[in-house]
């Protein structure tokens, strides 16, 4: 068998292994295991590159340090990107996608310029297709991811609100169509004397469309595009597979393109939009419906009158919002769940789907604070048992426990599937401040006759709520 | 061709139109089977399972090696290779570590140390509670 032979049998096993990673993660059981597998595919996919001949073959050694100086280079900033809070993840994975999609768009770059070096034989029309959907995907996902990751980190000068202006939508169809034009040209004429500069024209329009597509979409809105950029960095993986002839790139990027496709159209159920709606809608910029027409009064709980109905209860709910994770009150929250349990009382956890900023947020954060996942149930699970559940705590969560989603057709979030906190006997909302959540919108529920407000930091009032249980007698 | 065009390349020049189309049918097989594999994954793990993919898409490594380790690429575009090649190893360290930092922390409740025993839990979703 020769090398050549060999390092392709090598990349067959890598894809194989990356399908059986994701089957995995079917799993909680099994999960640990595909992170294993897909661990083992990348290094057989890494080794099995360094090994071609044409990269392997020459005894220089000024040569591998091109591979071995990067590599080890990427191993410091790799730890310290894999050890940030698991509130910062969904930044994090923001960052990683914009790392992915700038390595698609270099190597697309690199190889058209390598190509078009010579006498540009092998920049045939397919191929040269391929680089363009490579080099706009791989850019665009560059900026686009960097946005995202400022608005997730709050950077003060990237505002969380819809940044839009009159106009943009056309100025963006137009920018568009100029980008299609220049691919149109490059793929007829790759290796005319103007093509190096439509090359760099069309990469400019491609980092520019990253943060011009982001920054009108608002915060509520992350998660949805977190999904999207996931799956436009595994598309651009694709089609460097085209590019290089490599199959298992195809492989690997189709898998990751196929998860961020399901992830956001997941996301987008889950707030009842369409993938439209979130790329051009401008979410939550502008609250028109005027909400001091009557003058709506809350009804405020101590800690101690709430604790003194927790412990009645038999069935408690909680619903956990960002407005936990923001203020780290995940760990207080399983210290509740104990005191909760301890009374024999029946605790569960309603997760929505785009409760958190990023897709399975909530299942994370509170699976640092060691909640058992059985009791960590999905919306549409809960609901039905709502009527049922004695006391429902709303935790940080705000737009996913609105009424208004079912009755109010004029709200901007009507038809969204909610968790139906409002159906519960009595409701203990915690809220930071008097101010509506991320979307901008009123609440409802907060007025309430069976809802009680509970004004202050989650971490705060859930402690503060540990300390009076733990204070009285068991039962 | 160039003379500088390794020989192996040059071969496969010849059934090309071929290999497209084998290529196409891999992304369109690979496509389904991921959304097959992936609409199977629960909710639970979303976050855990978007940094494998992440780390996954990571395999842009392949060709950035090829660009920054490959015999006759001038050094400028040698360069190009070697960001996009810190770029995706990042991904591919951070991408693991992460995913297998946050798959620990899932438990079961059997699992989980101060959870009431099983059967417990069972007595209180019996009707006698409703």
């Amino acid at each position: 068998m020769s090398a050549t032979t060999i390092i392709e049998l090598a990349y067959l096993v890598a894809a194989g292994l990356f399908v059986m990673s994701l089957h995995w993660m079917g799993d909680p059981k099994s999960a640990r295991r595909g992170a294993f597998a897909g661990m083992t595919a990348m290094l057989i996919a890494v080794v099995a590159t360094i090994a071609k001949p044409e990269v392997s073959h020459h005894s220089d050694f000024v040569r591998h340090a091109w591979v071995f100086v990067p590599i080890l280079l990427a191993i410091w900033p790799g730890i310290w990107l894999s050890l940030v809070p698991l509130t910062a993840v969904p930044q994090r994975t923001a960052l990683s996608h914009a790392f992915g999609g700038l390595a698609a768009g270099l190597v697309g770059t690199a190889k058209y310029f390598y190509w078009a070096g010579g006498d540009g034989g092998e920049l045939t029309p397919f191929i040269m297709t391929a680089i363009v959907v490579e080099v706009v995907l791989g850019f665009l996902t560059l900026t686009g991811s960097l946005i995202a990751a400022a608005k997730l980190q709050e950077v003060k000068w990237i505002p969380q609100r819809p940044w839009v202006y009159r106009g943009q939508n056309i100025v963006n169809v137009l920018a568009f169509g100029l980008a299609v034009v220049l691919g149109v040209c490059l793929i007829v004429q790759p290796t005319a004397a103007w093509s190096p500069w439509a090359f760099a024209a069309l990469i400019f329009l491609a980092l520019n469309f990253g943060w011009m597509l982001v920054m009108p979409i608002g915060g509520a809105d992350m998660p949805t595009v977190i999904a999207i950029l996931n799956a436009y960095a595994g598309l651009a993986a694709v089609a460097m597979g085209f590019v290089l002839d490599n199959k298992l790139l195809i492989v690997a990027g189709a898998l990751d393109g196929s998860s961020g496709l399901i992830l956001s159209i997941i996301m987008c159920k889950a707030m009842n939009r369409s993938f439209a709606n979130v790329l051009f809608g401008a979410f939550g910029q502008v609250q028109t419906k005027a909400v001091g027409g009557e003058q709506k009064s809350y009804k405020a709980e101590t800690p101690e009158g709430a604790a003194q109905i927790l412990e009645q209860a038999t069935s408690v709910v909680i619903v956990p919002g960002y407005g936990l994770a923001v203020a780290q009150a995940q760990h207080r929250v399983r210290e509740l769940y104990d005191q909760l349990k301890k009374r024999g009382i029946k605790v569960r956890f309603a997760i929505h789907p785009v409760a958190g900023r990023m897709p399975g947020h909530m299942n994370v954060l509170l699976a640092e604070a060691e909640i058992p996942y059985d009791d960590l149930v999905e919306m549409e699970e809960i609901n039905g048992d709502m009527p049922q559940c004695d006391v429902c705590l709303v935790l940080g969560a705000n737009d996913v426990v609105n009424p208004a989603a079912r009755s109010d057709r004029s709200s901007p979030i009507f038809g969204m599937p909610i968790i139906d906190a409002d159906r519960a006997r009595t409701v203990f909302a915690v809220k930071r401040s008097k101010n509506p959540g991320f979307a901008g919108i009123d609440n409802e529920l907060y007025f309430l006759d069976k809802t009680w407000m509970l004004f202050g930091d989650a971490k705060a009032v859930v402690g503060e709520l540990v300390k009076q249980l733990a204070g009285s007698p068991g039962h | 061709m160039t003379s500088t065009t390794p020989i192996l390349l040059a071969a496969a020049h010849q059934p090309e139109q071929l290999d497209l189309v084998s290529m196409l049918f891999v992304f369109m097989l690979a496509t389904f089977i991921g959304i097959g594999v992936i609409r199977r994954v629960s909710r639970l793990l979303h976050t855990p399972l978007m940094s494998l993919t992440n780390a996954i898409s990571a395999i842009a490594v392949v060709g950035a090696i090829i660009v920054a380790g490959g015999q006759d690429y001038p050094t400028p575009i040698k360069l190009l290779g070697a960001v996009a090649l810190f770029a995706s190893m990042t991904n591919i360290i951070s991408g693991f570590l992460i995913t297998d930092r946050m798959l620990k922390m899932f438990k079961s409740q059997k699992a989980a140390t101060v959870a009431p025993p099983p059967d417990r839990s069972a007595d209180n979703s019996g009707e006698g509670r409703r």
